[in-house]
């Protein structure tokens, strides 16, 4: 078991480092950073001396190195833009997109996976048919049209729940709803097809010749079982929703890390898009290790590493 | 005295088309091995299958009478019946690899049979799992309690699977082909250990099997099953003694025997396959493998008697002599 998470933990810190490598050259590829920093209007002169001041004027392995070497320590530099450090800035809307990626996620797996076991214990019946359905159109619903709609319905029309901001714990809810919708088709089914070969197995005839409870065999034996695929793409899922909720985050005006991402490509505020894919990578790659460490958890034939 | 398993004209249907089990009687004496003879797909795991009411989804039976000690299977509630299950009534796989659930113990799957239907702590149903994993000759079963399905091979976890059988002190063991899976020295351990049971547990066992090695080792009595229908009934010795139904004799003559059998000549066979059977089909199954077969055998054939436990299901009159190899 420590085998295996300290093999995996290796493995994160050689795709960190791939990742830095891969984020600090795109950023050099996209042009002329000095040129785009002073602006339309610069002169010769100016690019000249913001290339010097920033640093640009070193050798790309020099600029790669002490980038590398600071943002070990935690520092990333200055934001263009800003007029911040990069790490402030970060640290400052990371909790809003950590709060819209729980609460989408949470939302996700409380309906998904009840609607899975039910739909495959009553495989091939009409509750079946619309499970798959909802997944279905669930899956086809784009997330900003989803999220117009809530705004309005919910919002302007019975004026139950916030539309825009940060302020308080109900203006999660709508964003959570919309980010919740972009997984809740895929663990559903996932839930589904891994009860329903779960349910089919060997093993579960054997909990039956037991004469065990149907409870029991649903929810201990079989679900254990179907669980693990789920948990793995769950934390991808996470994953994918902290990096992918840029639509949702502009929708409803949540300033989180997505939404500085994109601010910040917009602008070429390069030392933030460098440290923002950093850490959505960061966040990726915890959560991997935390689906494979869970994983080993409910399934003791991966323990061994 | 009425049979432990009483079965009369048991009939399972899939999907209403396919007939898998038509009309088969098979009764199972108190404390007796009785093994249920026959070639793939003639309805034997069935039979087991419906039984304990584990059919697969679509499978529908009924019977004139299915009863154990004295209780109508037939009119048990799902309920009712999972608390029989396990507990009276017993049953094991063929397939020891995959019968175990991988994300569990051994200990905790063993132990949630007792709690389950005798109640009691988990301490306790340990120590009985402990018990029995030594008595079906695991050894160190107290280390086994913490190990998984994984960690064991084939017939560990066969044994280990005999033992949670017993954890209730079932009456009935229902083992269908146990030792198929197995290679051939742990398929002799286990034979020998259920053989043990039986005679110290007094526990009745139902054999599924289509070894005639295997019959001739462990049954007290035999039901042969053919195409969904149990074609004859006898005690072992009298069943290799004088086989009555062409079918019977057919199986018994590819049966290597040192001594009947001469060099150079091929083993018996029976030639074709079991055939499907359709509703309104009359008549003997066998008679498109049977070289005795003439007109008369698609009217309804009559149950023959050839001695005081010693039935079978043909027009042929009972002859006795030592079977012909073919």
């Amino acid at each position: 078991m420590l085998l295996l998470i300290a093999r995996r933990l290796g493995l994160g810190l050689l795709v960190a480092l791939t990742v830095m490598t891969l984020a600090f050259m795109l950023t050099r590829l996209s042009g002329d950073l000095a040129i785009s920093i002073a602006g339309p209007s610069a002169t010769q002169a100016d690019v000249e001396i913001i290339r010097k001041a920033y640093g640009l004027d070193r050798p790309l392995y020099v600029q790669f190195f002490s980038w590398v070497g600071r943002a070990m320590v935690g520092d990333f530099g200055q934001s263009y833009f800003f007029k911040d450090s990069v790490s402030n800035l970060i640290a400052k809307r990371l909790p809003i997109t950590l709060t819209l990626g729980l609460v989408g996620l949470s939302l996700a797996l409380i309906i998904s996976i009840p609607l899975g076991i039910l739909a495959a214990v009553r495989e091939n019946t009409w509750l079946d048919r619309g499970v798959t359905m909802f997944t279905m159109v669930g899956q086809a619903i784009p997330s900003f049209w989803l999220a117009l709609i809530l705004m309005i319905v919910l919002g302007l029309n019975l004026g139950i729940l916030p539309i825009s901001g940060t302020g308080t714990w109900q203006h999660f809810v709508m964003p959570g709803i919309v980010l919740a919708f972009t997984a809740i088709p895929a663990l559903t089914r996932l839930t589904r097809s891994g009860m329903i070969e779960a349910m089919a197995s060997d093993y579960i005839r054997t909990a039956r010749a037991k004469g065990l409870s149907r409870a029991r065999i649903i929810f201990k034996h079989a679900l254990r079982n179907a669980a693990i695929p789920v948990v793995s793409i769950a934390a991808v899922q996470l994953g994918f929703m902290l990096g992918g909720s840029i639509v949702i985050e502009t929708v409803f005006a949540l300033h989180g890390v997505g939404y500085l991402g994109w601010e910040s490509i917009a602008k070429n505020d390069f030392p933030v898009v460098q440290a923002v894919v950093l850490v959505l990578a960061a966040i990726y790659i915890g959560l991997t290790l935390l689906s494979d460490i869970l994983n080993a958890l409910l399934d003791p034939r991966l323990r061994t590493g | 005295m009425s049979a432990l398993l009483d079965i009369e004209d048991l009939e399972v249907m899939f999907g209403g088309r396919s007939a898998a089990v038509r009309g088969a009687s098979l009764q199972v004496e108190k404390g007796e091995t009785h093994c249920l003879v026959g070639e793939s797909g003639c309805g034997k795991s069935v039979t087991a299958l419906s039984i304990m009411n584990l059919l697969a989804r679509g499978g529908r039976r009924a019977a004139k009478r299915m009863s154990f000690a004295g209780t109508d299977l037939l009119s048990l509630s799902d309920r009712e019946m999972a608390r029989l299950r396990g507990n009276r009534i017993s049953m094991i796989f063929q397939e020891p690899m995959t019968s175990l659930n991988p994300a569990f113990t051994i200990g905790s799957q063993m132990a949630e049979v007792l709690t389950r239907h005798k109640g009691g702590s988990r301490t306790a149903a340990l120590e009985r799992a402990v018990e029995l994993m030594g008595r079906v000759g695991i050894t160190a079963p107290e280390m086994r309690l913490g190990q998984f399905p994984h960690q064991l091979s084939g017939g560990l976890r066969q044994r280990v699977m005999i033992a949670m059988a017993l954890m209730c002190d079932p009456e009935l063991l229902v083992a269908d082909e146990p030792t198929t899976a197995l290679d051939v020295t742990v398929q002799a351990q286990i034979l020998r250990l259920l053989a043990t049971l039986k005679r110290e547990l007094g526990l009745a066992i139902l054999l599924i099997t289509h070894d005639l090695g295997i019959v001739a080792r462990v049954a007290d009595r035999v039901s042969v099953m053919y195409a969904g229908e149990v074609v004859e009934r006898a005690p072992t010795a009298e069943l290799f003694r004088s086989p009555q139904h062409p079918y019977t004799r057919g199986l018994l003559s590819c049966v290597p025997v040192p001594g009947r059998v001469q060099r150079d000549r091929p083993l018996g066979s029976i030639p074709g396959v079991v055939p499907a059977i359709g509703p309104g089909f009359a008549g003997c199954a066998f008679r498109s493998r049977c070289s005795h077969a003439d007109a008369s055998c698609e009217r309804e054939i009559p149950r023959r008697q050839a001695g005081s436990a010693h039935d079978y299901l043909c027009r042929l009159a009972p002859e006795f002599s030592e079977p012909q190899p073919a």
